[in-house]
């Protein structure tokens, strides 16, 4: 065990490290991009505080295209454009570029789900106020959503951190890069099951986390 | 100062269309409560939420204070809902804000100076008799509550005019008692105009002044509560009281 520690120890460590950095990075850009879209998804449905039927249509098809790229060929896919932003197209900075593009469109579905769970009278009483789209966006929407939106990011961090051990199968790092290098290129098991249970580890952790913090954030269940 | 000249709506669906609202007119003054009572599918809502301008009437008037507020838009109109405070049936508060927080919320909207919002959360907690329960989410709420909450936040931007629809619904008939005894006492201290939708004849008896009575998005009776009271001219109207009548 301590030799096993030794041996791999620092190796794993610096994978963890990486597969966390390149999660908490695309998870916080692809909800830069993807709340704007997944509010946009919204809003313009029919019946939406700006409802504009031609645009939902084009916009959700373009969100559903996106979607239905494998990882790996829009990985792939994207290279050239990964240059140009990241100099590069190796290394786990690199991955973030596809990782965001992925994870923008998934997050924009995840956070449209979201916000149709607010009240349409809610909104109604709000507009009766006075209140402007915008205002109706930022006071109503992402507020009473809040705790919605928190279990969502969860599902959005954890399906990324999927997608960083398929970008570890190409050199990004990572602990999917090393199951892949131990497990299936030198047959060592023991690093690969111990990057698996890593990897359950920060599921977990990720789970919990978001659990917590929109029990927390959540004002409709009494405590 | 409220007055609705031939308000048509007319609801197309899958299987033919609905005729809401038959041409509706009536005048309030200032100071009036007015019930507009009617069966399940009258267009009582509907009626309302034209005035509020949720939905778009086909053709008509709605004048306040001469205004015509279906003529209007963007900051103009926004301005006008800030003279109507509405009440609905099902409350509609914010989940994730507390009492005292959703009465602050029109005045927010409307961007008005902080010290005075935290004044104004004060006086009208204490208008609806609810202070103790400032800090409250309305998850925490009695029904009766909340609505007293939600009163408060429809007086928020001292509307000249409140718009009721079905607001005791939903309460129990204590609970009734008291929220109509509010309103009857905001009208009296404030006067507030106030328009309530319904189709309890108890909640007209108890407070209204006026009264009109809807059927197929008609009036089909309307004047003055008392007179009606004691010699209702429609079928509609010796339905409804006899309905009363025989429950109580
Ligand atoms: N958005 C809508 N689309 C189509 N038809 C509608 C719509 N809203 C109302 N209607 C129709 O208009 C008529 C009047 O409805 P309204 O909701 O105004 O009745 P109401 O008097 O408020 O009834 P209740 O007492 O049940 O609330 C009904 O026949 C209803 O089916
Ligand atoms: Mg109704």
């Amino acid at each position: 065990m301590t030799e096993f520690l030794a041996k791999y120890g620092p190796l794993l460590a610096q994978g963890t490290l990486d597969t966390l950095y390149m999660t908490v990075v695309s998870t916080f850009f692809s909800y830069l991009f993807g709340v704007p879209a997944g509010v946009a998804l919204s809003v313009t449905k029919k019946g939406g505080i700006a409802q504009s039927p031609r645009f939902n249509a084009v916009f959700g098809w373009a969100v559903n295209v996106a979607r239905s790229i494998p990882f790996i060929i829009l990985m792939i896919f994207v290279i050239p454009f990964t240059r140009l932003i990241a100099g590069t197209s190796i290394g786990a900075t690199a991955a973030n570029v596809p990782l965001i593009i992925a994870a923008t469109p998934f997050v924009a579905r995840v956070v449209e789900q979201s916000i149709e769970e607010v009240d349409r009278g809610v909104i109604e009483a709000a507009r009766c106020m006075g209140a402007t789209d915008f205002q109706i966006i930022t006071k109503v929407l992402l507020v009473e959503s809040a705790p919605g939106l928190l279990r969502g990011l969860s599902i959005s961090a954890i399906t990324i951190l999927g997608y960083t051990a398929i970008t570890g199968a190409v050199g990004a790092g990572g602990l999917g890069n090393l199951a892949f290098r131990f497990g299936y290129q030198r047959y060592q098991d023991d690093v690969m099951y111990t990057t698996v249970i890593l990897l359950i580890v920060l599921v977990c952790l990720i789970q919990w986390l978001s659990n917590w913090a929109a029990a927390k954030a959540d004002k409709k269940i009494i405590k | 100062m409220i007055t609705v000249e031939n308000l048509k709506k007319v609801f197309s669906g899958k299987d033919g269309d609905v005729a809401a609202l038959n041409g509706i007119d009536f005048s309030l003054d200032n100071g009036d409560i007015f019930g507009i009572i009617g069966m399940s599918g009258a267009g009582k809502s509907t009626l309302l939420r034209c005035i509020t301008m949720l939905e778009k009437p086909d053709s008509g008037r709605i004048l306040i204070d001469g205004t015509d507020i279906l003529s209007l838009k963007g900051e103009a109109l926004r301005k006008a809902r800030r003279q109507m405070g509405v009440v609905f049936q099902g409350y509609n508060l914010l989940m994730q804000r507390t009492a005292a927080q959703n009465v602050a919320f029109p005045l927010e909207l409307a961007k008005t100076p902080k010290k005075e919002i935290e004044k104004r959360i004060k006086e009208l907690l204490a208008l609806v008799k609810i202070e103790d329960k400032a800090d409250f989410y309305p998850s925490q709420l009695s029904g009766g509550q909340k609505q007293r909450v939600a009163i408060a936040r429809a007086l928020a931007t001292s509307p000249e005019a409140l718009l009721c629809d079905e607001p005791t619904s939903a309460l129990d008939s204590l609970t009734t008692k008291q929220v109509l005894g509010l309103l009857e006492e905001i009208n009296k201290s404030l006067k507030t105009t106030i328009i309530i939708i319904t189709h309890e004849i108890g909640v007209v008896r108890s407070i209204c002044n006026k009264m009109a009575v809807i059927d197929g998005g008609r009036f089909v009776e309307q004047g003055s509560a008392e007179e009606i009271f004691a010699d209702p001219k429609s079928e509609i109207t010796r339905l409804l009281l006899g309905i009363s009548e025989a429950a109580e």
